[in-house]
């Protein structure tokens, strides 16, 4: 049958008809959906929210010593968190097949940095596959488990944004029956203690001789013919936008990255007058194919930075005089106000983040929604570097005496369960001064609202235990716990004020729902009383979507504010400092004239 | 069919980008031809502008669609059109709905909302029906109909048939809404017939 899936419902799919019996992860965009896709129609399958990526992977591990088809998921950035299982995972070899995703985010669309992981495969030596569309995506599953039984290894399936979220048609196949392995006992291949190691690395060599082999004669690794003089080598996305630009063109397709087959690529470039490579973010290939003697050009027509596109690709086919005319729009863009992602009209953190900006510490973030806390009008943060980060930059700083006004780490439910613990701990061991701000919004809200081990659900739909923030903190020794509602501006300020003062470490826990997930918070709306409010402004600066400036003006020209009542969900911030006290309950009736 | 006919959907987070892109993608699969579909998933759903590119046709490579070679534009907020313009092709179709969303930013930054968004698409594309989709929405019965409705609207420039859109809309729509669906997109035809009549 055939079906329209985005490259992740298509990953899922292929999960299932591979037989696979456990899938872990940790959210992170764009590879959410597939573990979704996975618990929401593959009940079968045993699926999993890890609390981070490391653990994810070494459930995964776990899985595929017990002898089952093994598949973890995570960004990019979150095989850096796996890295540690992954680099000697790479040593011991896998009992059931072992597919590791890795969906990178090329331009960032919610990501902080664009590392190219085919780099990553390369490293920890394992061979990695990258399906060009949905229905790619869906066969390299399988073939990625094959491949990993085959060579005893553990497999990278890369996938990018514009293959996790584009949808193609997929032809669905029926599933499988995976090999009956079951746990075999060898502490010589599993128990990496340095003896067994050494051993181990000799053999992860004499794997990728027969890797190398396999990659020459793979179909996944193809030429498509069309007796050009021209050819290019590609894969991924790259390989369609090329399509696109020169379909007349010959092509090596690589869908089996590392390692690359060097005589087939050897033997293309010879059959051609001009070969080029096109590929996205780093030249991956290009330094590989240059370092076997093989002369190539890529990266002098194409960019390093940012996705590319149809038109980019264009642009550089030009460059590289192999296509005459690049069709681009007919009009400029136009230049128009910015539309930022910001915090949704009630957010909780607005509250946090409006009363950090009033005690004007400095202020250290983490992944999450919160994030957002940096866009304009609100605009307070002072750091973004990855999960887990703002407590150890927060402690950094603080030993320093980098701020007088005092530090403040600001880390969400999820970012702090994912790898902020371990940062708290330090702070209490070491002595340090900050304040933790937990932002509990009881969700990991920016991927979409998914379960994690405070939200006492599981993937699966299950009833299970709840971490209790309180308890926790006071655990690691954390001798300042309190809880703040964040819809109360002054008392989140008096609290952050008397935390930064007080010394010691300490944690404000604020635990306001998030408004969308996993239900929709409406509660009454507000409204302005147009002849009390001033044009002040102040409520525009709090960078709520529900307020607007209306058409009505003040003697000064300035606009005065309107509420949308069916964006407001009664939050009150904005009532709370509005000075002229216009901002009232919509059900109530007007106060003065 | 050898020509990739190719459809951008924009609007602000929330306003339905992904269901009418789901919806035409569907049609046009039923009806056998190649598609791909494409938008971002994260950010953008928190209040940042949503586009999807839909693109169908005998076989279809990429799933995005180049600058200017876009046949028909659908927009649900009337800046965002504006904002989209240079993705359309000299004759290509500019539906709009002339919803107006100010994002916080505007009330302070440097930029303003534009005066007449429509007026100005006007002035630079001839193929353009613009109409009060969230009003005709809210009389149909719910706000969030102005994404099918547009489609509606578009659809009487495409070549699927009317029964086939009505099953993808079943398809992809929760069972308790598709009456209203259903409805609003028959709305959204005769719309454009009317747009139409009146234009000669």
């Amino acid at each position: 049958m055939k079906k329209l899936l985005s490259g992740n419902e298509a990953v899922a799919r292929g999960v299932f008809e591979a037989g696979v019996k456990l899938a872990a992860a940790y959210p992170g965009t764009p590879s959410t959906e597939i573990l979704e896709t996975i618990a929401d129609q593959f009940p079968s399958i045993y699926a999993e929210w890890s609390p981070n990526e490391k653990v994810a992977f070494e459930v995964g591990i776990g899985s595929s010593l017990g002898g089952a088809r093994t598949l973890v998921t995570m960004k990019h950035v979150g095989l850096n968190v796996a890295a540690d299982p992954l680099m000697t995972f790479s040593y011991t070899g896998v009992g059931g097949g072992f597919v590791v995703v890795s969906a990178d985010d090329p331009e960032m669309h919610s990501s902080q940095n664009e590392q190219d992981n085919r780099f990553f495969a390369k490293f920890a030596q394992i061979p990695f596959l990258e399906p060009s569309d949905s229905q790619e995506a869906k066969d390299f599953v399988l073939k990625g488990l094959e491949l990993s039984e085959q060579f005893d290894t553990p497999v990278m399936l890369r996938l990018t944004t514009r293959i996790s979220h584009s949808k193609g048609i997929v032809e669905e196949a029926d599933p499988v029956t995976p090999p009956e392995v079951g746990f075999k006992r060898d502490m010589s291949k599993y128990v990496m203690i340095p003896g067994n190691a050494r051993k181990r690395h000799v053999v992860v060599r004499e794997r990728l001789e027969k890797m190398r082999e396999f990659s020459e004669t793979t179909e996944l690794n193809r030429v498509e013919e069309n007796g050009s003089e021209i050819g290019i080598i590609t894969g991924g996305i790259a390989y369609q936008y090329a399509k696109d630009n020169l379909p007349e063109a010959d092509y090596l397709k690589i869908g089996f990255g590392f390692p690359l087959p060097i005589e087939k690529i050897r033997k293309f470039v010879d059959d051609h007058k001009k070969v080029i490579v096109v590929e996205e973010l780093e030249p991956y290939y290009e330094e590989i194919i240059n370092a076997a003697g093989i002369k190539v050009d890529g990266k002098k027509y194409f960019s390093h930075v940012g996705e590319l596109s149809p038109y980019k690709v264009a642009l550089g086919l030009k460059k590289a005089g192999l296509l005459d005319e690049v069709t681009g729009a007919e009009i400029d863009a136009e230049e128009l106000f910015p539309r930022p992602p910001v915090l949704c009209p009630g957010c909780p953190h607005r509250g946090a983040f409006m009363a950090l900006k009033k005690t004007g510490v400095a202020v250290t973030g983490d992944i999450g929604c919160y994030t957002l806390g940096v866009v304009p009008p609100l605009g307070y943060l002072d750091s973004c570097i990855c999960m887990g980060a703002s407590i150890g930059n927060a402690i950094g700083m603080e030993k320093v005496g980098g701020y007088e006004k005092g530090v403040v780490a600001v880390i969400g439910d999820s970012t702090f369960l994912h790898s902020g613990i371990t940062g708290l701990l330090d702070a209490v061991y070491n002595k340090s001064n900050v304040t933790v701000m937990i932002l509990d919004n009881r969700i990991t809200a920016m991927t979409g609202g998914q379960e994690h081990p405070a939200t006492g659900r599981t993937l699966m739909g299950k009833e299970t235990k709840q971490v209790d923030y309180f308890e926790l903190c006071k655990a690691l020794g954390v001798d300042s716990v309190r809880v703040v509602d964040a819809y109360d501006y002054k008392e989140t300020i008096d609290a952050i004020k008397e935390e930064v003062k007080r010394p010691g470490p300490s944690v404000i826990l604020t635990n306001r729902p998030c408004v969308l997930m996993p239900k929709r918070i409406m509660d009454k709306p507000y409204t302005v009383d147009l002849e009390l409010c001033n044009g002040c402004s102040a409520c525009f600066r709090i960078g709520c979507p529900a307020i607007m400036p209306s058409k009505e003006l003040t003697k000064r020209k300035h606009p005065k504010a309107v509420i949308d009542p069916n964006l407001c969900t009664g939050c009150s911030l904005c009532a709370q400092i509005c000075q002229p006290e216009a901002i009232v309950l919509a059900e109530e009736p007007v106060k003065a004239k | 069919m050898d020509k990739v006919t190719n459809v951008l959907i924009v609007g602000v987070g929330g306003q339905g980008v992904l269901l009418a892109s789901e919806v035409l993608s569907e049609v046009a699969m039923r009806v056998g031809l190649d598609v791909k579909k494409s938008e971002v998933h994260g950010m953008s759903q928190r209040g940042g502008v949503v586009s999807s590119h839909v693109k169908f046709g005998s076989k279809v490579h990429s799933p995005i669609i180049p600058y200017g070679q876009a046949d028909i534009l659908i927009s649900f907020e009337k800046a965002e059109a504006l904002r989209a313009l240079h993705w359309v092709r000299k004759n290509g179709l500019v539906a709009t709905s002339n919803t107006r969303l100010v994002p916080p930013g505007t009330a302070t930054g440097k930029f303003a909302y534009p005066e007449d968004p429509v007026g100005e698409i006007k002035k630079k594309f001839k193929n353009v029906i613009s109409l009060d989709a969230d009003k005709i929405a809210l009389e149909l019965g719910n706000p969030r109909l102005v994404n099918i409705l547009l489609l509606g609207v578009v659809s009487t420039r495409l070549e699927f048939e009317t029964p086939a859109w009505e099953e993808a809309i079943k398809s992809r729509v929760k069972p308790k809404f598709v009456d209203l669906n259903l409805k609003a997109f028959a709305r959204g035809r005769e719309l454009a017939e009317e747009a139409i009549q009146s234009a000669v």
